[in-house]
C-alpha cells in the first residue's frame, strides 16, 4: 500500500556547535552568523522514518515546516534526501510561538493537507527541547499518537511501531492515521545523493501564510502562547577542575589514579 | 468561570510500589502547596494500586485519588487520559506536578491540550512568585546551553519535572491523610493502540541508574570495540557501570540504554569517568548531579573539563589503560 506521509521538519540553531558559540541577548539565543542552522536531529529521524517506509511500501512523503526567514539550502535537505513535496509556513506572523501556536499551525496545515497516513514528528525539537508539538497536532486532530517510536511498519490502515520504553521496547499496533514521534536508533538519515540534490534544486517550496491554512491571527506565534518566556539566562559555570599531568599521556593516567586514591573518592 | 485550588501529583508506580519520581514530586509539591497554604493530592492510577496509597501520604500527600482498572496494568495513553482527564477536571487544580519519565513525557503534553493549557517540561526548578502567586517554572533549553523562566497564561499551571531534580520528604508512616478510591470508567473502544509485545532488553551487570561508579565513553572512542574492553575493564574493577554519550547510542555503538543524557538517562553516581566525551550540555544534562566527574580527553578545550574535578588531556587509549593499571596495583596493595 502506498502511503501518505507529512513529515514536521524545523529549522534550528545547530545542537553540535560547540556550547561557547550559544549566547543570550535581550532574552534571545543569538549564535554567530558561521554557525549555520541545520533540520533538527529528531526531525531528521522523522525523515529517514518515513524514507524507508518508501523505500519498501511506496509512497508520498511531504515535509511540512513552521518559522521565518527559511534558509532554502537547509530545509530543502528534506526533498534531497527524498521527500517529494515541501510546504513551508513561512510568515513573521509564526515567530515567537510555543508549543500551542506551533501545534495549532501545523495541524491546520495537515488539515489543509488532507489526505495523509501517518504524520511523523521527532521527539524534540533542538533549540526548545519541548517534546509537546507532535502529541498536540495529535490532540488537535483527535488521531491516535505514539511517540517514541525507533523502528515503524505500516501494513492496511495499521502502522507497527517499536516504542522505546525504559529498560526495554513495547511493539504498539495504531490505527491509521496517526501521529508517530520518532526518537533515535531508526537510523541516521542517509545522505543526499548527486541526483537528489539536483532535483531539490530545480523544487521550489509551497509557501504559506496564516490566511491559506484559515488561522485567526489570535492563534498564531506570539499570540497563541499559553505560556509566557519570562526570562533566557545561562548560569555562570565555574570551572575549578584540576588537570593532572604528565611526560606522557600514560603517566598523567597513572597520576590520575595516585591521585584519586589520595582524595579518597576510590 | 472554574475555581482552581491545591496542586495534584500524578503519581506512577514502579513495580506495584511509589516510584521514586513522585515522592521527589510530593517533596516539591509539598513545598509549594504549604506556600500556597492549599492541599496537595495525588493520583495513582493502576490495576492495582494497594500500599502505595499510604506511601503518598508518608511522602506528603494529604489526598490520594487511588484508582484501580484493570486497563490501567500497563500505560497505554488512550486509556490512561481518560483517568487523568476526568480526574484533573474534577479535582480543578492551581497546579498539576508530572515526573519528566517516559509516562509523564507522553501523557502530559496530551492532558495539558485536553485541558487547553500549556505545560512546562523537564524543570529543574519550580517557587512562587510572592506577587502574583503564580508557579515560576526552570528548564534547560537549547540542549542545556541555556534556560528558561516560563510563567503559565492559563490554568492549571502544568510542569513536568526532570528526575533527581527534587528532593522526597523524609518518609513518616504517621503523617495523616485521606485515601479516596475514585471509579472511573474507562471507555476501551476509544484505545486506539494495542500492545502487541513488551521486550525487556536489561543490560547484564549492574543498572546504570543504581551503579556508584560510571565509566562512560563518548564520540571518540571511535566504535564500539572500546565499549567492551577499556571501559569494561575499568568499570568491572570499580564495580560499575559503563555508559555512553548520545553519538555512540546513535551510531549503534552501545545499546539506547547505556545513552546518558538529556534524551536518555539521567545518573547520579559518586563518581563519573568521561571518557573521550566533548561535554555537550545535553550529555552533561544527564551526569551533572554526579558527586564527583573525572574527565579524560584528548581535547584540552573540551566543555567536560568545566564540569569535572579532576582531568586528564591525552588520548584514551594511552591514559586508560594506564589508569586501570595503576588504580588495579592500588586497590590490590
Amino acid at each position: 500500500m502506498a502511503v501518505n506521509m507529512i513529515v514536521c521538519c524545523k529549522q534550528v540553531p545547530d545542537p553540535e556547535a560547540p556550547p561557547a558559540v550559544f549566547k543570550v541577548v535581550n532574552n534571545k539565543m543569538t549564535l554567530p552568523a558561521e554557525v549555520k542552522p541545520v533540520i533538527g536531529q529528531y526531525e531528521e529521524f522523522a525523515l529517514e522514518a518515513a524514507l524507508k517506509i518508501k523505500d519498501t511500501a511506496g509512497g508520498k512523503i511531504t515535509a511540512l515546516s513552521l518559522g521565518n526567514n527559511f534558509v532554502r539550502d537547509v530545509i530543502k535537505k528534506s526533498l534531497a534526501v527524498g521527500a517529494d513535496e515541501l510546504i513551508l509556513l513561512e510568515d513573521k506572523a509564526f515567530e515567537d510561538g510555543d508549543s500551542w501556536s506551533t501545534a495549532n499551525a501545523l495541524a491546520a496545515a495537515i488539515r489543509k493537507i488532507g489526505t495523509y497516513d501517518v504524520v511523523f514528528c521527532g521527539r524534540q525539537s533542538s533549540d526548545w527541547d519541548a517534546g509537546q508539538v507532535g502529541l498536540g497536532v495529535a490532540e488537535i486532530l483527535g488521531i491516535p499518537a505514539v511517540t517514541l517510536a525507533r523502528k515503524v511498519e505500516v501494513t492496511a490502515g495499521k502502522a507497527k511501531v517499536e516504542r522505546v520504553i525504559p529498560d526495554g521496547y513495547q511493539v504498539v499496533e495504531v490505527t491509521l492515521p496517526a501521529v508517530i514521534v520518532v526518537t533515535s536508533g531508526i537510523g541516521a538519515l542517509r545522505y543526499a545523493t548527486l541526483k537528489g540534490i539536483m532535483a531539490a534544486a530545480k523544487k521550489q517550496p509551497v509557501v504559506w501564510k496564516p490566511a491559506d491554512i484559515g488561522l485567526e491571527p489570535s492563534k498564531l506565534g506570539a499570540a497563541g502562547r499559553r505560556s509566557k518566556l519570562d526570562k533566557l539566562f545561562q548560569p555562570v559555570k565555574e570551572s575549578k577542575c584540576e588537570i593532572i599531568g604528565g611526560d606522557t599521556a600514560a603517566e598523567a593516567g597513572a597520576k590520575l589514579a595516585v591521585r584519586l586514591r589520595e582524595a579518597k573518592l576510590l | 468561570m472554574a475555581e482552581y485550588k491545591g496542586v495534584l501529583v500524578c503519581g506512577e508506580l514502579a513495580d506495584g510500589k511509589l516510584a521514586s519520581i513522585t515522592a521527589e514530586l510530593l517533596g516539591c509539591g509539598r513545598k509549594l502547596a504549604d506556600e500556597l497554604k492549599e492541599n496537595l493530592s495525588c493520583l495513582l492510577a493502576s490495576d492495582k494500586v494497594g500500599e502505595a496509597s499510604k506511601e503518598a501520604i508518608a511522602f506528603g500527600a494529604d489526598k490520594v485519588y487511588a484508582v484501580e482498572h484493570p486497563a490501567l496494568k500497563e500505560y497505554q495513553a488512550d486509556s490512561y487520559m481518560q483517568v487523568a482527564e476526568k480526574l484533573a477536571r474534577d479535582v480543578s487544580p492551581l497546579v498539576i506536578l508530572i515526573g519528566q519519565t517516559s509516562m509523564g513525557r507522553d501523557s502530559a503534553p496530551r492532558l495539558a491540550f485536553r485541558l487547553g493549557t500549556s505545560v512546562t517540561t523537564d524543570c529543574l526548578n519550580l517557587s512562587i512568585d510572592p506577587a502574583t502567586k503564580l508557579l515560576v517554572q526552570t528548564r534547560p533549553v537549547y540542549g542545556g546551553n541555556a534556560q528558561a523562566v516560563f510563567i503559565s497564561e492559563s490554568m492549571p499551571q502544568m510542569v513536568t519535572v526532570r528526575t533527581k531534580a527534587m528532593s522526597p520528604l523524609e518518609r513518616n508512616a504517621s503523617r495523616k491523610g485521606e485515601v479516596i478510591p475514585t471509579k472511573i470508567d474507562i471507555d476501551t473502544s476509544k484505545v486506539r493502540t494495542k500492545v502487541l509485545e513488551t521486550v525487556k532488553e536489561e543490560a547484564v551487570g549492574i543498572k546504570l541508574e543504581d551503579a556508584p561508579v560510571i565509566v562512560s565513553g563518548g564520540r571518540g572512542m571511535g566504535g564500539p570495540q572500546p565499549f567492551q574492553t577499556i571501559l569494561k575493564e575499568l568499570a568491572d574493577l570499580l564495580h560499575g557501570a559503563v555508559g555512553a554519550s548520545r553519538p555512540p547510542a546513535d551510531n549503534g555503538w552501545v545499546s539506547e540504554g547505556l545513552h546518558i543524557g538529556l534524551t536518555g538517562k539521567i545518573v547520579a553516581p559518586d563518581i563519573y569517568i568521561a571518557i573521550a566525551i566533548s561535554g555537550a550540555s545535553q550529555h552533561t544534562a544527564g551526569c551533572s548531579g554526579s558527586k564527583h566527574i573525572i574527565a579524560i580527553n584528548k581535547d584540552p578545550e573540551a566543555n567536560i573539563f568545566r564540569e569535572a574535578q579532576f582531568g586528564v588531556v591525552g588520548k584514551y587509549e594511552d591514559v586508560v589503560p594506564a589508569f586501570t593499571n595503576k588504580l588495579k596495583g592500588l586497590l590490590a596493595g
